[in-house]
């Protein structure tokens, strides 16, 4: 799919009226088509083709591609670096920013500077402690939160000036995003902490990895209640597990990912675990669409995105849409 | 301290009448309090803050005190300093993601919280980033000066 006004590869789609962003993520969603992000993995390499090679994956597929941003407090390439890359050659990029590693006076040039280069979204994250990363003994930054960092793009944005109140001669038009985990303690907070992040700017929302359908339909119920999926656009995430044995490493090892008995138990079960895992993503994003308040699905498919393909095509939760694509891919 | 911050928060209700009254009472001495000069009282006021609140809330001084916003727990006490609300790294018991013998501050919050009417919690508010030079001053005098500020 591509659009009528579509620019050449690496420039920006004009902002229609009502709209925040030049990006085509955004498009999708305003214009109420079910959309699908994914994450892409960073290499662990200085060399573009590792991240070229990455994306094919990804074409045809998705709407948006999250950069992630030393995910798990583990060293790779930069989200930055990713979304370079990447938008020059005509992806929708969502810049993934964590509070974990900079300060506001890093996080503000890094917002200038990803505009510059064609991002069109971003999603302020906390970020997980640096405790559990490869480099444990690093310095945690913290100087803002998920929240505060959201209402500092948005006044970047909106007001044209930085923090510190100096105007831009241009500001940064990105479509912002922030995350939510339905599944963590304070279940009964969480609601709330969204209606927070919508206060803050958050336009888009992606979620933790649901495994539990059934919390995830209480959490949406609460949502509707406070009004939000009239004011965000909630992408939950899933992803296929590799087998029980990775699912049950995953929920004892992985900060905030819930993973009832009952997946672990279908999983156990299967012949063939790695394709039991693929079919119960599918079989979450079917039921996920289903749910009022929802504008899209986020896959997280760690190690399998070979596979992201299969999953969006045998979940039909894009019917006959078809994502944009490079040229000639 | 744990003992005392776990009774704070279960107290989070009369603590925090306690501390609009603590505030009311500040309020009313503030003409004198400006003529001695806030410059000159921050140093025994910060240190008389931080035993009360060190002792009451396990309070890290960081000079501009959330308590009133935050169900009475010390958000400064969340190893990633989150004064808005938890990550999403909160395990399955609410322990903290980075200590799990800890209790996560934000779970505390939220038990604090619900002592309190709705009105009062000021859980949605939206907590600006911290100011990192006001660590260790009195954030009673930083309240003080900023109201009298915003008046003139």
């Amino acid at each position: 799919m591509s659009f009528a006004d579509e620019p050449s590869a690496g420039e920006n789609l004009p902002i229609l009226p009502g709209h925040f962003s030049p990006g085509r993520f955004e498009r999708v969603l305003r214009a109420g088509q079910f959309a699908v992000t994914a994450e892409i993995a960073p290499p662990d390499s200085a060399d573009p083709n590792d991240v070229y090679e990455r994306v094919k994956d990804f074409n045809g597929y998705v709407d948006a591609i999250n950069a992630t941003d030393g995910s798990g407090a583990n060293c790779h390439m930069s989200s930055m670096g990713i979304c370079a890359l990447l938008t020059r050659l005509g992806y929708s990029m969502i810049l993934q920013m964590s509070c974990r590693d900079r300060n506001r006076i890093s996080m503000q040039g890094d917002i200038l500077g990803a505009a510059a280069m064609g991002v069109a979204n971003i999603l302020c994250l906390s970020g997980d402690g640096v405790q559990s990363g490869d480099h444990p003994e690093a310095k945690p930054v913290f100087d803002l939160d998920s929240i505060s960092a959201l209402s500092m793009v948005r006044h970047m944005r909106d007001n044209s000036a930085f923090l510190s109140g100096r105007s831009l001669s241009s500001p940064p038009r990105l479509f912002m995003g922030g995350a939510a985990n339905p599944f963590a303690p304070p279940v009964d907070f969480r609601p709330q902490r969204l209606a927070k992040k919508v206060a803050a700017g958050a336009q888009f929302v992606q979620t933790q990895y649901c495994f539990d359908i059934e919390r995830l339909k209480l959490f949406m119920a609460k949502t509707r209640d406070l009004g939000l999926h009239d004011k965000v656009f909630i992408l939950p995430g899933v992803g296929p597990l590799a087998s029980a044995k990775s699912a049950e490493w995953i929920r004892n090892n992985v900060a905030g990912v819930h993973i009832p008995d009952s997946v672990i138990k279908r999983l156990a079960g299967a012949q063939d675990q790695k394709q039991e895992g693929v079919d119960l993503c599918i079989d979450l994003m079917q039921q996920i669409q289903e749910i009022e308040g929802v504008s899209g699905i986020h896959l997280m498919a760690y190690r399998q995105e070979h596979r992201i393909g299969e999953i969006v095509t045998k979940s039909k939760v894009l019917g006959t849409r078809v994502p944009w694509s490079p040229a000639g891919s | 301290m744990k003992a005392a911050r776990d009774w704070s928060v279960r107290h989070a209700k009369g603590l925090h009448r306690f501390y609009v009254a603590l505030e009311w009472t500040l309020q009313l001495l503030d003409p004198l309090l400006h003529r001695i000069g806030y410059q000159r009282l921050d140093k025994s006021f910060a240190r008389i803050e931080g035993l009360v609140k060190g002792f009451l809330f396990d309070s890290q001084s960081c000079g501009q005190c959330t308590l009133g916003s935050t169900g009475m727990a010390c958000p400064m006490n969340c190893p990633k300093t989150l004064r808005n609300g938890p990550c999403g790294g909160v395990r399955q018991n609410g322990g903290c993601e980075i200590k799990p013998e800890m209790t996560c501050v934000w779970v505390k919050a939220w038990e604090g919280s619900q002592q309190m009417g709705e009105a009062e919690t000021g859980l949605q508010v939206i907590q600006l980033p911290v100011d990192t030079r006001l660590k260790g001053h009195s954030s009673w005098l930083e309240a003080l000066k900023a109201r009298r500020e915003k008046s003139a």
